[in-house]
C-alpha cells in the first residue's frame, strides 16, 4: 500500500509548514489522481446530459453515466445494475427510503428499531417518519466493549416491528454493526432490513446478495470519489414497491395535467438532472478500489489500526472510545486526552500537520449515551501509513505539555 | 510559536478553575448559548439592580477556549453597570476581530478594562476558533437584550 500513497497529489502538501498527517477520512477520503482525472475528462471531453439528446456527447455521457452505475453493482455483488439507484449521497439514500418506504406503510404503533451508535442520518429521518405515521423508535444499546448489545433484541422482534435500520460500521466507535444477526431478526417478522453503509463499503468487503439485507446506502466521497453521490442499492422487490420521494424530469415515462406514469426502476428515483461528473468519479474510485483489491483494504486497515492502538495505548491519559477487538472494528479511532477537549486536541494536532475531527461526530445520542461531550477521532484509509500514527502520537504529547500534563 | 500565545497559563487556569461557576437562585435573567457545530454549551444567570450586575454565575461544556472565555467574562462584568458591560463587550468583539471599531482597542495599552481577556488575542490566529472564544459574549448580548426588555 506504500506506493498508494504516489496516487494522492494532496498528501505531497503541507500543512503549517508539517508534513500532512492525512486521519478524517471518516469524514471524507482523499481523491487519487485517476479520479480526479475522470471527472475532468468529462468536462473536458464529452460535458452532456443523460438519456436525452441524439447528439454523440450525449450518448458518450449517458454510457459513462450507466457504466458507474454497473460497476458500483459489481462492486457489491448486486445481481443487476438496475438494483443501483444513484443518490446524493447517504442521507440522501435514507431519506429517500424512509419517505418512500416508510411514509405510506407505517402506522401508529409501529415500531422501528435502531442502535443507540447509529450517524444522525439513520436518526432523524426516522424522527420525521414516526411524527407522520405515529410508529415508535426503539434502540438496540452497546455493551462495555463498545459492540451493540444483541441480548435485548427478542424483546422487539414481534409483528410491531417493521424496520430494523443499522449502521454497517460506526463513524464514532468503529464499531462494526450486527447486521446478519439483524438480518435474521428482520427476516423473521418480515421487517425491512437497512444497513448504513457509508463507513462499510468503503473499508468492508461488501456482498449485498449474502448480507441478505432489503436496502443499503453509502456514498461515493467517503470511498475516494466525489461529494454530492451516492448509491441505495435496493432488492428489485422492494425498488418496486417503494415510492419515489421525489417527482421530475427523468423519472416518468408519461406525464399528464394530472396524472404521471413513473419511469422504471432505478430511473423512479433519479428526478431531475443527476450529478454525471460525479457518476463518473464514483466509477473510477470503485474501479481504483477493485484493483486494490477490498480484501487487501481490509488487511490494511486492520495492521494499521493495531499499530495506532498500540502506539496510543502508550500515551498517558488516553482513554479510546470504541472496540479493543481487532476484528469488532475499524480504522476509526475515537479517544479522549485527559481533561483536553477533543476541539483542543484538534487545534494543536493541526499546528503539527495530523488532521483529525473533534466533536459530536454527528452521533449526539451516542455521545449522550457515552456520557462524553465530545471525542477527537483519527480515522485511516488506503494511504494511511505508521509514520501518520507516528506523527499523531507526537502530536499529543505536545497537546500533553501545551496543557502541563505531568 | 502560535500555539504558546493561544494556550496562554491563564486560558488553562480559567479552563480549570472556572470563577463563579454555578446558578444563580435570585437571577434576574438567564441565557443559555450552544455552538451546535461543535457542541460547546455556556449558561448565564445575571442578577441586576439598580442598571448594575451585582452577581453573576454559568455553566458550561466545551473547549478551554470557550470555557476560559466564560470565566473571564463572569470575572470582567460582575460589579459593573449594563452600559460598562456593553463597551466591555464591544472592546472585546473589535479585539477578537468580530467587530470593526472606529478606534481599534490596542492590546498594549496599560489599563485597558479587558484584564485577563487580552490573553484571548492569540485565539484571532486561529480562525476556526473565534467561535469559541465568542459563545459566552454571544449568551451575555442574548442576556442583556431580555434585561432590557
Amino acid at each position: 500500500m506504500q506506493q498508494v500513497r504516489a496516487d494522492f497529489p494532496i498528501l505531497d502538501r503541507l500543512v503549517n509548514g508539517k508534513r500532512l498527517a492525512y486521519l478524517d477520512s471518516s469524514a471524507t477520503t482523499q481523491k487519487p489522481s485517476q479520479v480526479i482525472d475522470a471527472i475532468s475528462d468529462y468536462y473536458r471531453v464529452y460535458n452532456s446530459n443523460v438519456h436525452r439528446g441524439a447528439h454523440t456527447l450525449a450518448a458518450e455521457a449517458t454510457i459513462a453515466y450507466e457504466d458507474a452505475r454497473t460497476k458500483i453493482a459489481q462492486f457489491i455483488g448486486a445481481g443487476s445494475s438496475n438494483e443501483v439507484v444513484f443518490t446524493k449521497g447517504t442521507t440522501n439514500g435514507m431519506n429517500l427510503i424512509s419517505y418512500g418506504w416508510g411514509l405510506n406503510r407505517l402506522r401508529e404503533g409501529d415500531r422501528i428499531l435502531l442502535t443507540v451508535m447509529e450517524h444522525h442520518a439513520n436518526v432523524v429521518p426516522w424522527q420525521i417518519i414516526a411524527k407522520h405515521t405515529g410508529a415508535e423508535l426503539v434502540y438496540l444499546e452497546l455493551d462495555e466493549d463498545y459492540r451493540v448489545d444483541l441480548s435485548n433484541l427478542d424483546r422487539f422482534v414481534d409483528d410491531r416491528l417493521k424496520i430494523i435500520s443499522v449502521s454497517g460500521m460506526s463513524n464514532v466507535t468503529g464499531t462494526i454493526g450486527p447486521v446478519p444477526q439483524l438480518v435474521e431478526a428482520a427476516r423473521s417478522v418480515g421487517a425491512l432490513m437497512i444497513v448504513d453503509a457509508a463507513q462499510s463499503v468503503p473499508h468492508l468487503p461488501t456482498n449485498v446478495a449474502e448480507i441478505g439485507a432489503d436496502l443499503l446506502v453509502f456514498s461515493a466521497h467517503k470511498m475516494l470519489g466525489p461529494t454530492g453521490i451516492g448509491a441505495m442499492w435496493g432488492r428489485p422487490e422492494i425498488l418496486e414497491e417503494m415510492d419515489p420521494a421525489e417527482g421530475g424530469g427523468e423519472m416518468i415515462t408519461d406525464v399528464r395535467l394530472y396524472e404521471s406514469r413513473w419511469a422504471p426502476v432505478p430511473h423512479k428515483f433519479e428526478a431531475g438532472t443527476p450529478p454525471i461528473a460525479q457518476a463518473v468519479g464514483f466509477g473510477a474510485a470503485i474501479d481504483y478500489l477493485d484493483k486494490l483489491g477490498m480484501e487487501a483494504v481490509r488487511r490494511h486497515e486492520v495492521a494499521i489500526t493495531r499499530y495506532a492502538l498500540d502506539r496510543l495505548s502508550e500515551v498517558p491519559d488516553l482513554r479510546v472510545v470504541g472496540p479493543t477487538d481487532l476484528s469488532a472494528r475499524g480504522g476509526t479511532i475515537s479517544f479522549e486526552l485527559g481533561d483536553i477537549h477533543p476541539h483542543d486536541v484538534a487545534t494543536i494536532l493541526d499546528q503539527e500537520g495530523v488532521a483529525v475531527r473533534a466533536g459530536h461526530h454527528c452521533a449526539k445520542p451516542l455521545m449522550r449515551y457515552l456520557e462524553v461531550p465530545a471525542t477527537a477521532r483519527a480515522s485511516f484509509y488506503v494511504y494511511t501509513t505508521e509514520e501518520d500514527i507516528d506523527q499523531l502520537v507526537t502530536g499529543l504529547y505536545r497537546a500533553r505539555d501545551l496543557f502541563g500534563l505531568a | 510559536m502560535a500555539l504558546e500565545e493561544l494556550y496562554r497559563e491563564v486560558i488553562l487556569d480559567h479552563y480549570r478553575h472556572p470563577r463563579h461557576k454555578g446558578t444563580l437562585s435570585n437571577a434576574d435573567v438567564h441565557a443559555e448559548g450552544l455552538n451546535p457545530s461543535c457542541g460547546d454549551e455556556f449558561s448565564l444567570d445575571l442578577a441586576i439592580a439598580d442598571g448594575v450586575i451585582t452577581d453573576v454565575a454559568t455553566q458550561g461544556q466545551g473547549c478551554s477556549i470557550s470555557q476560559a472565555s466564560g470565566s473571564m467574562m463572569a470575572d470582567a462584568i460582575k460589579g459593573k453597570t449594563l452600559e460598562e458591560v456593553g463597551e466591555l463587550a464591544h472592546k472585546f468583539r473589535v479585539m477578537m476581530s468580530i467587530d470593526e471599531g472606529e478606534n481599534p482597542v490596542d492590546p498594549a495599552r496599560p489599563g485597558a478594562v479587558l484584564g485577563d481577556l487580552e490573553a484571548l488575542q492569540g485565539v484571532r490566529k486561529f480562525p476556526v476558533r473565534i467561535k469559541c472564544a465568542d459563545l459566552p459574549w454571544t449568551t451575555l448580548a442574548d442576556a442583556l437584550s431580555q434585561a432590557e426588555s
